[in-house]
């Protein structure tokens, strides 16, 4: 079982200070949705809205088609799985898992064999009777996945869940919970400011800044066609160009900066204002200019960083471009101090708006 | 101690440990071994002292045997020497007041430690402690004169509607006493549980409300159980300041509610029996340990979360 969420034009103050505004976003049932942005973004509040824990002072929130209005956490078909994870330290890992049940009256015998079941659903066989204390970070994470299946919930709420564990972990986890959310078929909303995991992780991300929703989008969409400079920065890195839109068609413009003329797709910019933004690794690196969009530069600093090489390169007017080339043994590595051109294609640059921000 | 020195120098070292060696030693260790003595010497005439009279025995502690009264409980009807039910009296009484105790404190230190707002807390913590300001004497009477018959509970209780006639509150048994005693040492039970559940993780409550439990339940096994020690200690405290306080009985008391302290107090002062009265002492100081070792045994709480 699992349930769609409809958020419904939802806001929410705190006091003067609006930490969500007019919030629209339909989830599917069984999806897998990540909210994505910096800390203070108001992605947490939106989860605790749904969750139950904050009522939001406009809108709508439904789930499974039904308004949460007025309803406590513990009446919602939702389970959330907190930044610290909140294990219950003094119970052992069994009765943690099976504290939902308990509180539905279940009795022992059926608890203890439901919460075996989940542990091993979890890969956790074993560590029923252990403490809390004694399991590693992985395992309590994997103990707090249980805990919340337990009550099958038509939806999954984590938050941020993964940023006190160690790389290695951090990237075996995600794969783990991806696994887990496609084996049970549940709702997961995921909360993170991490744009690695929202992109590897979703079905579909929502990036949010300033407590607006900027794009919903799949995650090559976010990538790709970021809607403004916000998205556009925030997930991956840019080369960003100041200057001004002139003779715009068909979908493309040409950008007048101090670097010289560029070509590159015109996004949503009303007038002339907005930037261009061009990710390193759509950049190259030749010795001679070629016929459109090329930057003559003098290479400043080469880092080999494994599978790519990244090139910090300055301009005639000072500033400093990022390039990054695939280390796949076609592109050659730049001499420090060089004078080279840096170019990119116009198909994958795009001239983009700031942030959807109140006015 | 090498920290000590590095710090203050060897003089004021030296200074501050003999001070609290004298301390220890001269005002704890000393007086009490003397009463210790003294209680298993009989009471005799000065002369007699060192006398062919004067030697060990447990006579002074076997006195709280003697002089038989007819009480009832249940109904029934029973002999009990006088002391020995003075002193069980005592142990029921400070039982209630500490139970009583934990009933105000723990609503009171869970909204102070999770729901109300932390601007606010200051002056909670202010209002809460602006009563010690006030002399324990003071503060007594002035549950005496709230209680008196003719005082303002009874005023108000009869301008409300709630009685019809006015209670003689402070001569109606321990009721008083009891009273006074939570009044006094209703605190000693809020900080530790306050301290206790300010350390519980909010989110653990939040996940059990959101794993489904009623509010009730969230109590149960969720802040009581991370609360124990605090809840123990607590309970430790005001039992024990109970049953060894002189004063609020012997204010708030009536004709019918001796207080073990209060017979310690007659014998030491009326009777100028020293060796009976240590060895009261000494008895009720046992006791109530041995009470309370066994209730936190009970209750499976260990000295070392108390001493938290």
């Amino acid at each position: 079982m699992s349930a769609g969420i409809d958020l419904e034009n939802v806001c929410c103050d705190f006091g003067t200070f609006r930490a969500v505004d007019n919030a629209n976003v339909s989830i599917k049932p069984g999806e897998f949705f990540s909210f994505l942005g910096p800390s203070g973004c108001g992605k947490t509040t939106i989860l605790r809205m749904v969750s139950g824990f904050i009522e939001p002072t406009q809108g709508t929130i439904r789930i499974g088609g039904n308004d949460m209005k007025g309803q406590r956490p513990n009446q919602r078909p939702t389970a959330l799985i907190f930044q610290n994870l909140a294990l219950f330290a003094l119970m052992p890992i069994w009765e943690n898992i099976s504290f939902g049940l308990e509180v539905r009256g279940v009795d022992k015998a059926t608890r203890r064999r439901k919460a075996e079941e989940l542990l091993k659903l979890v890969d956790l066989p074993g560590a029923a009777d252990k403490m809390v204390s004694q399991l590693s970070g992985g395992q309590k994470q994997r103990v707090a996945i249980a805990r919340a299946l337990a009550v099958e919930p038509q939806v999954m709420l984590l938050d941020e869940p993964l940023s006190a564990l160690d790389l290695k972990l951090r990237q075996h986890m995600r794969a783990e919970l991806r696994a887990i959310q496609k084996r049970t078929g549940v709702t997961f909303i995921y909360i993170t400011h991490d744009q690695g995991e929202a992109l590897a992780m979703s079905d579909r991300v929502g990036v949010m800044s300033q407590g607006r929703i900027q794009q919903i989008a799949d995650p090559r969409e976010i990538y790709n066609n970021p809607v403004n400079g916000f998205v556009a920065s925030f997930v991956g890195e840019n080369n960003i160009f100041t200057g001004e839109v002139q003779q715009a068609a068909s979908g493309m413009a040409s950008f007048a900066t101090p670097h010289g003329q560029f070509r590159a797709r015109l996004g949503e910019v009303t007038g002339k204002a907005g930037k261009l933004y061009v990710r390193p690794e759509h950049t190259l690196l030749s010795a001679t200019a070629g016929a459109e969009n090329a930057i003559p530069v003098t290479v400043g600093d080469v880092s080999f960083e494994g599978n790519f090489i990244t090139v910090h390169a300055t301009s005639d007017s000072g500033a400093t471009l990022t390039s990054e080339l695939r280390n796949d043994g076609s592109a050659t590595v730049p001499a420090l101090g060089a004078k080279m051109f840096m170019s990119f294609d116009a198909a994958r640059a795009a001239i983009l708006p700031d942030a959807n921000v109140r006015g | 101690m090498q920290e000590l020195l590095r710090r203050y120098g060897s003089g004021l070292t030296l200074i501050m440990c003999l001070l609290v060696a004298f301390w220890l030693l001269m005002l704890v260790i000393v007086p009490n071994i003397t009463l210790f003595e003294q209680s298993f010497r009989p009471y005799l005439p000065v002369s007699e002292i060192g006398g062919p009279r004067d030697v060990y025995s447990a006579n002074n502690y076997l006195k709280v045997f003697e002089g038989q009264v007819t009480s009832s409980l249940f109904g029934i009807e029973f002999e009990i020497p006088v002391r020995v039910r003075t002193f069980l009296l005592t142990i029921w009484y400070s039982m209630v007041v500490a139970v009583l105790c934990l009933m105000l404190a723990y609503p009171l230190a869970y909204y102070m430690a999770k729901i109300v707002n932390p601007k606010s807390l200051p002056t909670l913590i202010l209002l809460l402690f602006i009563p010690l300001w006030v002399s324990e004497v003071l503060r007594a009477f002035a549950w005496w004169i709230i209680l008196a018959f003719k005082g303002p509970l009874n005023a108000l209780l009869l301008a409300v509607g709630l009685i019809e006639d006015p209670i003689r509150w402070t001569n109606m048994g321990f009721t008083g006493v009891v009273i006074g005693l939570i009044y006094t040492y209703v605190l000693f039970m809020l900080f530790p549980i306050y301290n206790a559940i300010q350390s519980l993780d909010t989110n653990q409550i939040e996940a059990a409300e959101d794993l489904g439990a009623p509010w009730w339940k969230i109590h149960w096994r969720i802040v009581i159980p991370h609360a124990k020690p605090g809840i123990a200690s607590g309970c430790v405290m005001v039992f024990m300041l109970s049953a060894g306080s002189l004063l609020v009985p012997s204010i708030l008391g009536s004709t019918t509610s001796q207080w073990f302290t209060q017979t310690i107090n007659e014998t030491f002062n009326d009777a100028l029996d020293w060796n009976t009265a240590s060895a009261y002492a000494f008895l009720l100081l046992i006791l109530c340990t041995l009470f309370v070792s066994v209730a936190m045994w009970l209750f499976r709480v260990k000295l070392s979360d108390i001493a938290k």
